[in-house]
């Protein structure tokens, strides 16, 4: 694991432990793992956590990940340069 | 995995590179503060795609690097005693201290274990409450929340046979003791995505305006970096000392009200050493006054602290960009993640394991 690394998971049970903390239930692709979520109130189940160290330090933001997608297809006009260079970095 | 793979997508990426390639008049040096997105750059060889449009130069950002020896040489001392379950991220383990790392302590029969967070570390001391269980904080400020929250219900709980030996980081004022370097070369730094997530991007505006240079906050997937870098060197050629978000689906500029409040109830600015580079002005935290009794350092005596440093090491001039991997003489000969001279070989963070795990042996071999 490393230490800075946020890892981007699905909420899929909210509850409260003994001392009315809040915490979650998080799905990384196949696991689920308890979080705590205290430093995120507002998820409710369905939306989208980065997780640090057992904690949901942001919830994401959908619609903002969609606009920058939506940017970087819009930048067809560099296909013809696209042509030009063929490097891969999907490694 | 939704937000992951998709910012994998190899066609975008050669958009970006291409982008990056025509707007870029020079070689810009940027540096990249976090060890996570050295990572990534790394790995996907994005530095390579960009050579001669810009020249990436890593920054100290691994908490595991930059955890000064002395701190290690204290870990390893309070994890020999007889009652102590010691307890740490795993990164940790393999860090070369003095004499030994944590992982040679255990097997030497101390009781050191890894722990996926501070809460699980807490949860052994609930369950052996016959134990000191003492947690070792490191981090930088993505990790100090969840630090606090583990003194902090500790105190509520009033847990007593649980302490952390804290040593974090921050990372503005490194930027700052890189930038005060007259001999700098760096024009724009790719700002930590985590780090940002939970401190937002104020205290980087000051220092754009400060030191007359850009910074672009980024996340750590290979797209992401790319229009980081691509945003960044918009900046660098129209001259804009300004800051921009590439990371908007998890920054907001205010950072996590949540997350700063708690850690700065439990924890105060102080000075800090860094393994590597020396002491740094109010770059480090400790436990406010009210929180001392979970000190570690206060509740275990260790005396005769005398710290000795791999002489052919490097990591200093790693950790401040100076020089890469392949330019120390150790790297990939005496020096491999197997038998790890210095901490940046260690933590996946490293800058030297980073290079080694995607053999970047060339310029070593030449
Ligand atoms: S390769 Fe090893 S010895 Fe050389 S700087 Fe990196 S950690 Fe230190």
């Amino acid at each position: 694991m490393t230490m800075c690394l946020g890892v981007p998971g699905k909420v899929v049970e909210v509850f409260r432990n003994e001392l009315g903390l809040l915490f979650g239930k998080v799905q990384f692709g196949g696991i689920v793992k308890e979080v705590n979520l205290s430093y995120t109130p507002d998820v409710k189940v369905g939306d989208y956590v980065v997780v640090h160290v057992g904690f949901a330090i942001s919830k994401i933001d959908e619609e903002e990940a969609r606009q920058v997608f939506a940017f970087l297809e819009r930048m067809g006009d560099l296909e013809g340069l696209e042509q030009e260079m063929g490097g891969d970095a999907s490694g | 995995m939704k937000f992951v793979d998709e910012y994998r997508n190899p066609r975008m990426a050669r958009k970006l590179v291409a982008y990056i390639r025509q707007r870029s008049s020079r070689p810009w040096s940027i540096m990249e503060i976090c060890g996570g997105q050295t990572h990534t750059l790394i790995r996907y060889g994005i530095d390579e795609l960009l050579e001669g449009a810009v020249e990436l130069i890593h920054g100290p950002g691994c908490p595991v690097c930059v955890t000064p020896l002395e701190k290690i040489d204290r870990a390893l001392a309070i994890a020999s005693r007889e009652n102590v379950i010691f307890t740490t991220f795993g990164d940790m383990m393999r860090v070369p201290g003095s004499r030994g790392d944590l992982l040679s302590a255990k097997a030497r029969g101390a009781d050191v274990r890894m722990v996926y967070s501070p809460l699980d570390a807490l949860n052994l001391a609930r369950s052996h409450p016959e134990k000191e269980v003492v947690f070792f904080a490191v981090g930088f400020e993505t990790t100090a929340p969840a630090n606090a929250m583990a003194v902090w219900m500790a105190a509520q709980e009033g847990i007593t046979n649980f302490s952390v030996l804290v040593s974090h980081v921050l990372v503005p004022p490194a930027i700052r003791a890189l930038m005060d370097d007259p001999e700098t070369e760096i024009r724009g730094f790719i700002a930590p995505g985590h780090v940002c997530t939970v401190m937002g991007y104020v205290e980087y505006e000051a220092l754009a305006r400060e030191y007359d240079v850009p910074f672009v906050v980024a996340g750590f997937e290979p797209l992401d970096l790319l229009q980081g870098i691509a945003m960044l060197v918009d900046l660098l050629e129209e001259g804009k000392a300004e800051v921009q978000n590439q990371y908007t689906r998890s920054v907001c500029r205010e950072g996590n009200p949540h997350a700063r409040a708690l850690m700065e109830k439990v924890f105060a600015v102080t000075d800090m050493t860094w393994r590597g580079i020396g002491t740094i002005p109010a770059s480090g935290l400790k436990l406010r006054p009210e929180f001392e009794a979970f000190d570690a350092e206060k509740r275990f005596a260790v005396s005769d602290l005398s710290t000795r440093e791999s002489p052919v090491c490097i990591a200093g001039a790693i950790l401040q960009g100076k020089k890469k991997p392949p330019d120390c003489p150790a790297f990939a000969r005496e020096c491999t993640p197997e038998n790890p001279l210095g901490a940046p070989m260690v933590s996946s963070e490293g800058a030297c394991a980073a290079y080694y795990a995607f053999r970047r042996f060339r310029e070593a071999r030449t």
